[in-house]
């Protein structure tokens, strides 16, 4: 892109956060400019279509204020870039890299496009080694690896926020001594959120390995749909130039969306699914895809996006689109939730698509792989069992039957239920999982082999 | 390439870009767009402006910059070199790019031979190939790409002639003349690589009917739906429901020869990992390599959506090439859906009127074009061949709702329908296919080849066991109702069959070194052992004996569905045994109650 600034004053029109400019002919597709107002206030915009004599700027601050006669518009010449250096863990930022906690200016450092380029599937690395998070139904069930995508699907009021925090604090890999720096995107979210990450990182006196980007629930549509952005140019920075293993955190990604309808709708654009545009997919993998290792890269990038699933359901356009692109999902649930059980982890719809490569004799247990077997095919079947007793009570069910219903409960209340501060090895989870197994008849543990029954159920039923 | 003209940009939006001054230009050629020549193919043409569908990243193009015109269509080049290769959408090596960019990433803009060009190949000369008159599609010598794929020379389409000069083997790249032809006094050199326009089938002499299973070792699809050489199938699921593993398993250990597998607009890592795994893992049928047969095509979900399109017809063209060569190929796509929404979004930046959400009117004859490249075919030239492209897509459906635009028209083009149920892989039933909604049409002209080449009893052990499935499917409605107790001891035996055949032989752990591939004679032995379980217990329960005490005393089932694990392909005398015990603990109960 060429660096030469031009500047305009023929604003024609204003609408939404879309301004158009007369008389460009050599704006570039995404070129970023700058606004003067009248009162001297700037303002930045992107250009979202050009053409030869107009170009069309979307306004990063939205547009009130702006008055076509008053305003000039500076063309800068390059796409839209964030300076990024490790100088900036510890620090608070706005989506556009600015400092917002009163700190000194980031003066080292390199600009990045904050769209990055797509990872060559070729260059990547396959995810295989295991993050103990300290939480069983995560460890034991439905594993995080190193350079995963892992989203959390909650809803209103469940505890989402606090489960992050819990696995940004306790997220370790076994036998390493280096731990992760986060990068956080606090996209649109509420101020008591807001206050409760950034309290929550001070006290664990973890916030030096956090770098916090904060966009709020009442910031411009634009200004939110920047922020995750930003924050993956940092964490590839950190990744690939650094050699630091980063976990990306971005919430809510729900908050993210409507954003991104809302900006589709005041271009006029052709809706898709309950008016979210068509191409959202191919935008939200944008973001998600920015996760992940590199050949020859000592640094990596795990990703933990947490979207809010509007009335809880999963079939919505957000959850919906982000579970085709993630490697798998952790869902809460607000049935368990009532329970009081937390984690409120529903493992049933969540899944890790990783997991298989993690796990396992000399990465994780040798038993790890039929202990989630059984617990999974046995969880099912009690939790259908339940829901058949609900109708025709236990005294219909058979003796066998009877004993899922008891482990169901069991397993909820023992093996997916712990404290919000219990940190548990990976061997604990297991051996709590063989205690749970440990209700049910031997004969209905087919997915276990009789060796591991042998070895570890006797050790975990005293 | 001097007189073809240059445009001029007058607007940019998106992978959309409007040049004027392209009078000439024709529908559905490939231009480089700006300075930095992004590739991109005409869409549109209105008077002497062209729309072009740009295939990458259009971030920093201005109008007033050129359009330059190549004159011809999206090709896909196909000769020695492609095996066991990564491309993107457009054919390009993303192997080859990684080293030439030397990042990690996908950059714009970048040129590099999609077939390496100082690679040279040991050709072999065909013998007796007819000097005189030689025809299109006429193998006229091969090279041993890989240990597993001979890959045949053959004549282009559309040439023909009197053999002038054929060298003699030797090594060549794939640029040098290797054959030169002379027909109507004119003489043309053929090369050991050719062009193929993506967007057009490959000839072929006659489409024939399918006859063959393509075995895939994975026992729901072998035996409950089969699949043909030549036939189509599609996955529809929700995400999570393993549509992925499903189709990763059908690439490994399926019994084709060349397989293509496209991730269109699917996750960065899952291409990494069959780039990873594949070179690891062993065929089963030959014990070589997988690598060494298979051709990846990524087009991820963060690269741009223009490509995402393309990809489809470039790995159908290099399917129809092998097919060509008298191969059986297997294409898998994951996920058509993806693709679709990339006509989608294509379509509405032209601003197309939209028919049903928002997707053009013309899906249904795309997806139909689609299919209809799948086939059996007697392919043009000498000696007489066979071929065939099998074609099995994912579909991924919104908030898997079956009755959206994509999944409802597969299913009119498809034979074949695996559709996976997000309740049984949330318990961890995988492959989560459900047996009572999925379908077959090759069924009948399977159950052929597996009476003559397996076991003539296959067809019968089938039946029972969708049978009962069925049943139980039925039972399930009323036990819901009034719980299990109140079932009569034959409708208890039924469910508990039903249990055994799905713990036995439906669910299948992909990633078990033994459980993976299941041989057809395996797959047999198994269903064997069930169709003897519900036949001695029904014989039993006729005669009185409850179902309880059949299950607590033929505790040989146990290792019957166990031996998912414990019994590799290659030791079936071990179910000998496990029948003979089986047999035995019958026989146990049936004196006890006589």
């Amino acid at each position: 892109m060429q660096a030469s600034i031009r500047e305009f004053s023929s604003v024609s029109s204003i609408k939404g956060p879309l301004m158009v400019v007369q008389g460009v002919t050599d704006a570039s597709y995404n070129e970023i400019v700058e606004v003067e107002m009248s009162n001297g206030e700037k303002r930045r915009g992107l250009v979202v279509d050009s053409q030869l004599g107009l170009a069309i700027v979307q306004v990063f601050e939205g547009t009130s204020g702006i008055s076509p006669g008053g305003s000039r518009v500076r063309f800068l010449g390059r796409g839209l870039e964030v300076k990024v250096s490790e100088e900036m863990l510890g620090r608070i930022f706005n989506p556009l890299g600015e400092p917002i906690d009163g700190g000194s200016p980031i003066i080292k450092g390199e600009r990045r496009d904050i769209n990055g380029e797509p990872l060559n599937p070729a260059a990547r690395e396959y995810p295989e080694e295991f993050i103990q998070t300290g939480i069983s139904a995560i460890d034991g069930l439905n594993a995080l690896l190193r350079g995963q995508k892992l989203p959390i699907f909650s809803g209103s009021g469940l505890p989402a926020n606090q489960l992050a925090a819990q696995i940004a604090k306790q997220a370790t890999v076994r036998g390493e001594e280096s731990n992760f720096v986060v990068v956080f995107a606090a996209i649109g979210i509420r101020y008591d959120e807001a206050l409760f990450f950034r309290k929550f990182f001070e006290e664990t006196g973890a916030i030096n390995r956090v770098a916090l980007f904060m966009s709020l629930a009442n910031e411009p549509s634009v200004v939110k749909t920047l922020t995750p952005k930003t924050a993956l140019t940092l964490a590839e920075y950190l990744a690939f130039e650094q050699d630091l293993h980063v976990l990306a955190i971005l919430i809510d990604m729900t908050n993210y969306c409507e954003a991104l309808r809302e900006i589709s709708a005041s271009k006029e654009e052709v809706p898709g699914r309950q008016g979210y545009p068509g191409y959202m997919y191919t935008d939200l993998a944008t973001i998600y895809e920015r996760t992940g290792k590199v050949k020859g890269k000592k640094g990596s990038i795990t990703q933990m996006p947490i979207l809010s699933m509007p009335n809880d359901d999963i079939t919505h356009p957000i959850p919906d689109l982000t579970g085709y692109i993630t490697e798998g999902q952790i869902v809460l649930d607000r049935s368990l939730y009532n329970k009081g059980i937390y984690p409120p982890i529903n493992v049933l719809t969540s899944l890790s698509r990783l997991m298989k490569d993690g796990i396992g004799a000399g990465k994780t247990r040798e038993d790890h792989k039929d202990v989630y077997n059984q617990l999974y095919s046995s969880y099912a079947r009690g939790v259908e069992l339940r829901g058949l007793a609900a109708i025709v009570g236990e005294e219909g069910l058979s003796e066998t039957d009877r004993k899922y219903l008891l482990f169901a409960d069991a397993f909820e209340r023992e093996f997916i239920s712990q404290g919000v501060n219990e940190n548990r090895t990976l061997e604990q989870t297991l051996d709590i999982g063989w205690k749970v197994l440990s209700v049910l008849p031997e004969r209905e543990l087919t997915n276990v082999r009789q060796e591991y029954i042998d070895k570890y159920m006797k050790g975990a039923k005293s | 390439m001097n007189e073809l003209e240059t445009g001029k940009i007058v607007r940019i939006n998106g992978p959309l870009v409007v040049a004027e001054g392209m009078r000439k230009a024709q529908m559905y050629e490939v231009v480089e767009v700006g300075e930095e020549r992004l590739i991109g193919e005409i869409t549109r043409i209105e008077g002497d402006r062209a729309f072009i569908q740009v295939y990458e990243d259009t971030s920093g193009v201005k109008p007033g910059e050129n359009v330059y015109r190549t004159g011809s269509p999206l090709s896909v080049e196909l000769g020695p070199g492609i095996l066991g290769r990564i491309f993107d959408g457009l054919e390009r090596p993303l192997d080859q790019i990684l080293e030439t960019v030397k990042v990690p990433f996908v950059k714009k803009g970048v040129k590099v031979p999609n077939l390496p060009r100082d690679k040279k190949w040991h050709f072999v000369p065909a013998k007796g190939i007819n000097k005189e008159k030689l025809q299109e599609g006429d193998i006229i010598g091969s090279v041993m790409e890989t240990s597993l794929i001979e890959h045949k020379i053959l004549v282009p389409p559309g040439i023909h002639g009197r053999v002038k000069e054929i060298r003699p083997e030797g090594d060549y790249t794939i640029e040098e003349p290797i054959l030169t032809l002379e027909s109507e006094g004119e003489e043309r050199t053929v090369t050991m690589m050719q062009r193929w326009p993506a967007r057009i089938p490959r000839p072929f002499k006659e489409k024939l009917d399918p006859t063959e299973p393509l075995i895939t070792g994975t026992r729901v699809l072998d035996t409950i739906f089969p699949i043909a050489k030549g036939g189509t199938a599609a996955i529809p699921g929700p995400f999570g429901s393993g549509k992925t593993v499903t189709l990763q398993g059908l690439s490994k250990w399926s019994e084709a020869k060349v397989v293509i597998y496209i991730g269109c607009g699917e996750r960065g890592n899952e291409m990494t990992d069959t780039l990873t795994s594949y070179p690891k893992l062993k065929d089963p049928w030959t014990g070589k390599p997988l690598m060494e047969r298979t051709i990846l095509i990524a087009n991820t979900s963060n690269m741009p959506v223009a490509a995402r399109e393309a990809s489809i017809y470039v790995g159908l063209t290099i399917a129809e090439y092998f097919r060509d060569q008298g191969y059986d190929t297997l294409l898998v796509a994951d996920s058509t859906s993806r693709w679709a929404e990339a006509l989608r979004d294509l379509g509405g930046r032209l601003e197309e009127m939209p028919a049903e959400e928002g997707y053009p009117s013309y899906l249904s004859s795309r997806l139909a074009e689609y299919y209809e490249r799948a086939g059996r075919v007697k392919t043009l030239g000498n000696p007489e061949r066979t071929g065939s492209v099998t074609v099995g897509s994912a579909v991924s459906p919104p908030g898997g709702d079956f009755t959206e635009p994509v999944t409802s028209i597969t299913l009119r083009f498809v034979r074949v329908f695996w559709p996976l149920d997000v309740s049984l892989a949330q318990s961890r039933h995988y492959p989560a296919i459900n047996w009572v909604q999925g379908f077959s049409a090759y069924v009948d002209l399977v159950a052929q080849w597996w009476t003559k080449n397996v076991d003539p009893m296959w067809r019968e052990y089938r039946d029972v066991m969708v049978k009962i499935l069925i049943r139980e499917d039925e039972l399930k409605q009323i036990v819901r109702l009034v719980g299990s107790e109140s079932l009569s001891e034959r409708d208890k035996m039924t469910i508990e069959v039903a249990r055994v055949i799905k713990e036995a032989f439906l669910k299948q752990n992909a990633f078990d070194e033994v459980d993976a591939f299941s041989s057809p004679q395996k797959q047999v032995r198994v269903m064997k052992l069930i169709y003897l379980y519900n036949k001695y217990s029904s014989d039993l329960i006729a005669k009185g004996v409850s179902a309880k005490k059949i299950m607590d005393t033929v505790t040989a089932i146990t290792d019957v569905i166990r031996s998912r694990y414990s019994i590799k392909n290659n030791e079936l005398q071990k179910f000998d045994e496990l029948e003979n015990k089986l047999r035995a603990q019958f026989d146990q109960l049936a004196k006890e109650v006589s």
